[in-house]
């Protein structure tokens, strides 16, 4: 369980064939207890019990549906692109595994520990968003691509603030490594970035598609978006991604700002899986509140919310690093969530929707 | 003015009110295993007959606006009386309308209490005679007859289900 075995190049394949298992069987394990969560929470909140009939508490509920969806017919429309039809739903699931490479489970524990981790989680999450383009583009249907076409629209404006919402947290950390950034927090970045943890949830948020940012899969609005035209094993993999992304994304934000696997009493991954548990649930929550926004309004808070305040607090961070490196943690602690507070209440004040046609 | 709802106060209240939801009891009937009481006065879904009551005066066919019910009466000379031959309701045309039930001058037909009455074959919905009466599987309601709807249990509304202690 070391990042560069000691044994050179016997160990480094074990390493390799021992991660990579384990990151597949995480990630699949994962998605299965989050549609399970996703769909119980969701229920509760709305009054309703959720899936309880598959196995003991609805747990097989998942292994049910997808042996429904593998069993179906395979359709691909007569006007499609058959090869990009064919390669999106792998294009779109890929990075997703792949991303979580630099994902520390305890320390040391991750596939490869490199030294541009965060770097490299910026650049891989993107690369989905070219999975779900083919797939609106393949489809040759309209609604696909306008599914896929807001996709991309959404996902190039909210990488910036979800970049320089991560920057702070380099800052503070002085690592690109996630292994190293979550060795940085004695206390949780959360507290030290909180404004960089809101903007980076909600950019988030935004980047996989969930609600209240999921226009671009807007079931009543757009049949389902790029996913409309696939059906069996391909929708079945779209399926998978969008919950792996909700997870790949669940754990950076508990490595970026939760601290990771660090936590007394309980072992470090189970410390791990229990924080990604709770960010994801904070998603479903977040998810039953809020209403689906607009596309004019997903890119007004984009572009003149989020994308002002994340550059305001890089500069802010970049200044208390350089001007206090020696400060006490817990005053700048409340120093931050003061700043936090007031920024987002100010920039409230700015951002107006519609010029003030809309009326709360 | 600063009116701290359009500043995320607004967000925060609706994440409170989902999360007092996730706490509480779900409103919701498990309906195989769980069944709510239904209204002492529905109209289910069959007619019952009762042979004893009827005369075959034949005011409840006049009555039924689908002209689902059939009745055939002949004449006993022995007993020296109209007897009921055939009683036959078309239980699929039935519109649960009730106008039958409150037509009948012997209080012999009745709303059915039961709801569950699906049937395989289209000619099972065809009922007639000795299937029309009443029977442990084929209560009657209390429609149009309130001294029986004195005896059925009362009505359990969801809203009730609510304020349940959650299990």
């Amino acid at each position: 369980m070391q990042a560069v075995p000691p044994d050179w190049p016997s160990g480094y394949w074990w390493h390799w064939l021992f991660f990579t298992v384990v990151l597949i069987v995480f990630v699949l394990t994962m998605v299965i207890g989050a549609i399970y969560i996703e769909r119980r929470a969701l229920g509760r909140m709305q009054s309703r019990l959720g899936p309880n009939r598959t196995g003991p508490f609805g747990l097989l509920q998942a292994v049910a549906d997808a042996t429904k969806v593998l069993l179906k017919e395979n359709i691909v429309p007569s006007a499609a692109d058959r090869v990009v039809h064919f390669l999106a739903p792998v294009v779109a699931f890929a990075p997703v595994v792949i991303m979580l490479a630099v994902v520390p489970f305890q320390d040391g524990a991750l596939l490869a520990d490199l030294n541009i981790g965060v770097l490299y989680v910026v650049a891989i999450s993107s690369v989905t968003t070219v999975g779900v383009f083919m797939a609106g583009w393949g489809s040759s249907n309209k609604y696909s691509l306008l599914g896929a076409m807001r996709t991309v629209a959404a996902v190039v404006s909210y990488e910036i603030p979800l970049v320089l919402s991560i920057v702070g947290v380099v800052l503070v950390a002085g690592s690109l490594s996630l292994n190293q950034i979550v060795l940085a927090q004695d206390i949780p970045f959360i507290l030290l970035q909180p404004l960089g943890f809101f903007l980076f949830f909600t950019a988030g948020c935004a980047e996989i598609n969930r609600s209240p940012f999921d226009l671009m899969e807007a079931d009543s609005e757009l049949v389902a978006g790029f996913h409309t035209e696939y059906s069996g094993m391909k929708f079945a993999m779209f399926y998978l991604v969008e919950y792996a992304e909700a997870i790949a994304m669940s754990a950076i934000i508990t490595t970026l700002f939760l601290g990771g696997w660090r936590g007394p009493l309980l072992p470090p991954w189970l410390w791990f899986i229990l924080k990604v548990l709770i960010v994801f649930f904070v998603m479903v929550w977040t998810r039953t509140t809020l209403p689906r926004v607009r596309i004019d309004q997903l890119m007004a808070l984009a572009w003149k919310f989020l994308f002002p305040l994340a550059l305001i607090n890089l500069f802010i961070t970049a200044v208390q690093v350089l001007a206090w490196p020696d400060t006490l943690p817990w005053i700048m602690v409340v120093i931050n969530i003061v700043i936090m507070g007031v920024l987002v209440l100010a920039w409230s004040r700015f951002f107006k929707l519609g010029w003030g046609r809309v009326k709360v | 003015m600063l009116k701290f709802e359009r500043f995320g106060l607004g967000i925060a209240k609706g994440l409170a009110v989902t999360f007092r939801y996730l706490l509480r009891h779900p409103s919701v009937t498990q309906y195989p295993e769980q069944r709510l009481n239904v209204s002492r006065r529905i109209r289910g879904a069959e007619l019952v007959w009762s042979r004893e009551k009827c005369t075959g005066c034949a005011t409840c066919a006049k009555a039924c606006p689908q002209g689902a019910i059939e009745i055939v009466t002949a004449t006993n000379l022995i007993d020296n009386k109209y007897e009921v031959q055939t009683y036959r309701v078309d239980t699929g045309y039935c519109i649960q309308c009730g106008l039958c039930v409150e037509a009948c001058p012997y209080d012999a037909v009745f709303m059915g209490y039961a709801y569950e009455r699906a049937k395989y074959r289209r000619g099972d919905v065809v009922q007639a005679n000795d299937e029309l009466l009443e029977s442990p599987s084929r209560p009657v309601s209390g429609y149009f007859h309130p001294d029986l709807a004195e005896k059925l249990p009362e009505q359990t509304l969801l809203i009730e289900k609510i304020v349940e202690k959650r299990k």
